[in-house]
């Protein structure tokens, strides 16, 4: 209904709303007000005052009470003169990368599979798949804890007396950083794969058949028709799509703390959102690599958001 | 905040019939045809299985006794099983007083969020006014700070106004995160009423106001019942800021229980954990299922109106 709502009779500018004049201004800032004050305090001040603390030594000491030091770029200094920093930036990449590349292809698969398959197969897939996209997060995590269980997880059973692979019976996944990183992904990937699912398999709809029959008539193979129509035409809910795993990927946070709780090495374990949070005691080293972290998601999606601007009239 | 924060652009109801494929045009391409079909077929079968596998697994865990769970070999069916597990948990009084808490942000949240959202989304698909384009970037720049970026600042932020451990405080960090998305999705839903409807009833005769309710307000309400679900869900499911603002295990909230139920049973009996977990998601995918295709349509064509 609402892609089809013209504003002013036969105007086809729908993105700019017609003015009223009998309005005084000043009640339209009015309805901002509300929305504006709770995203200012809890969102706008924070953020400034983060940025402002990430150029102050902000300690302990402060917290009680002691001014807090000007430092200037001392806080950013320490963080990436450490190596340490650095290992875990570049692992947070890595593993971003890794789970929106692998998150996409399962996913964009899984969408053009709902669309050739017949009714009860796709039926059966769409179902089981919003299963898994409404689980609440903590309780997939304790799930695969439970399935990933050394002692008794479903999976080393499998392995072991399925598979024929002995030494898995008693194996311990997130010890190794490595295997870690595995789990955590095979985690992340389960619960973004119905979004990313769901969405292409909607652009996928919008492909007019007719299309698709005029370039079969001229004698376009499978193949091509799938890379020569269908993946331009749903170029832009690929880009957003992506854009946004990139996103949720690189913040990661939750899946990584609550595998670290269950008792995986920390420090080789650590990506940004979790290293952030181990400095919850020294607010100016937080607020430094929160800034820093928050650059590296502007650059890893900054080209992206401009497309998206450009092409989205506000 | 933005663990669940997918339903950007949604998918599409179950039962929407594909416009697949292009016309065939010889028998043998038919029954060809047919048989990739059918494998195909099974492949999406055997896909939907394994997906849902962890949830099944959940759910018969659950209801498992713990020597059966700590057997040899798995149970894979609840055949025979115990509802004792159940019964632990809910028995334990930390899981109403979480249930408590989780409800009464969640209730805070949704109410606050609504109707601040539905004002702004008023003013920016309904007017014109300097600073309104700039508004709406802001609004979409907002939505892309991680919380995991933030979240130390905000907990010093509450903490210094006293409302650390306290509802209002996990309220307020979630109004401000489920905000942004919230105007950005009213605003396409407001959008698509066509004020010409609105302009008709005043010609014969209603106020503005009356205009408004009688006629637009009704109009609006799928968008206002999507928009709330989303909220909901993200409000309901968040872990991270919880963790950072409810350090105070009175103050838990239903993920945090979660959690410290698992940290103090991971060794020993994952069958009350499994009982927990199901007792917190069920109702919600539930509940997810159920609205789901009614919010699609919706959230489609607000977010394609943009």
């Amino acid at each position: 209904m609402a892609a089809t709502a013209p504003t002013v009779s036969g105007t086809p500018t729908p993105s700019v709303p017609p003015t009223r004049r009998r309005r005084p201004k000043l009640g339209v800032y009015s309805l901002l007000v509300p929305a504006s004050i709770v995203i200012g305090i809890a969102l706008g001040y924070p953020l400034v005052r983060q940025f402002v603390i990430s150029f102050q030594e902000f300690g302990l000491k402060q917290q009680f009470g002691a001014p807090a030091e000007w430092v200037g770029l001392q806080n950013y200094t320490d963080l990436l003169t450490d190596s340490y920093v650095w290992t875990v930036i570049g692992r947070s990449i890595a593993f971003c990368l890794v789970n929106a590349v692998v998150t996409m292809l399962i996913g964009v698969s899984l969408a053009v599979l709902m669309q050739r398959v017949g009714r009860s197969a796709r039926i059966t897939l769409q179902v089981s798949l919003l299963l898994a996209w409404g689980t609440p997060v903590l309780a997939s995590m304790t799930v695969w804890q439970w399935l990933f269980d050394t002692q008794n997880g479903v999976i080393n059973w499998v392995l072991s007396n399925v598979l024929g692979m002995d030494s898995m019976a008693q194996h311990s996944w997130i010890i190794e950083p490595l295997s870690f990183f595995f789990v955590a992904t095979v985690i992340v990937v389960w619960m973004s794969v119905p979004f990313v699912a769901f969405s292409v398999y909607a652009g996928l709809l919008q492909v007019p058949s007719e299309t698709m029959e005029a370039a079969q008539l001229d004698g376009a193979s499978a193949r091509q028709r799938f890379w020569g129509i269908t993946i331009p035409m749903i170029r832009p809910v690929l880009s957003i799509v992506l854009l946004l795993q990139v996103i949720w990927d690189l913040k990661v946070f939750t899946q990584i703390y609550v595998l670290q709780r269950a008792g995986a090495p920390t420090r080789d374990t650590n990506l940004l959102g979790t290293l952030i949070y181990s400095y919850s005691k020294e607010f100016g080293m937080a607020g430094a690599l929160a800034t820093i972290m928050l650059v590296l998601t502007l650059a890893l999606t900054g080209f992206y958001i401009r497309q998206m601007l450009k092409e989205d009239e506000l | 905040m933005s663990t669940v924060s997918a339903p950007t652009t949604l998918g599409v109801p179950a039962d929407r019939p594909t416009k697949v494929t292009a016309t065939r045009s010889s028998e043998s391409g038919r029954s060809q045809t047919s048989r990739s079909r059918r494998l195909l077929g099974l492949l999406a079968i055997v896909v939907a299985v394994a997906w849902v596998f962890p949830i099944y697994w959940m759910i018969n865990s659950a209801f498992q006794p713990l020597n059966k769970l700590q057997a040899e070999n798995p149970a894979w069916l609840p055949f025979g099983g115990t509802v004792a597990n159940f019964r632990q948990v809910i028995n334990d009084g930390t899981f109403w007083q979480a249930m408590r808490t989780s409800l009464a942000v969640v209730v805070i949240v949704l109410i606050a969020a609504l109707i601040f959202a539905f004002l702004a989304a008023l003013a920016v698909s309904r007017f014109r006014f300097k600073g309104r384009k700039s508004f709406i970037l802001t609004i979409l720049v907002v939505q892309m700070i991680p919380a995991e970026g933030l979240f130390i600042s905000q907990y010093q932020v509450l903490d210094g106004w006293g409302m650390v451990n306290k509802i209002s405080g996990l309220a307020l960090v979630y109004t401000a995160a489920i905000l942004p998305f919230t105007i950005w999705m009213l605003r396409g839903f407001v959008a698509g009423v066509p004020i010409e409807l609105e302009e008709a009833a005043m010609v014969d005769g209603l106020s503005r106001v009356g205009a408004f309710f009688r006629i637009t307000f009704p109009l609006l309400a799928p968008g206002l019942v999507a928009a709330g679900v989303f909220g909901f869900l993200q409000a309901w499911n968040e872990y991270t800021l919880a963790l950072v603002v409810m350090t105070d295990p009175a103050q838990r909230t239903l993920p945090l229980w979660l959690q410290g139920l698992v940290e103090s049973n991971r060794a020993t009996d994952w069958g009350v954990v499994m009982a927990g977990s199901a007792l917190i998601a069920i109702p919600v995918i539930v509940f997810f299922l159920f609205v789901q295709g009614k919010m699609t349509s919706g959230l489609v064509s607000g977010a394609v109106k943009g």
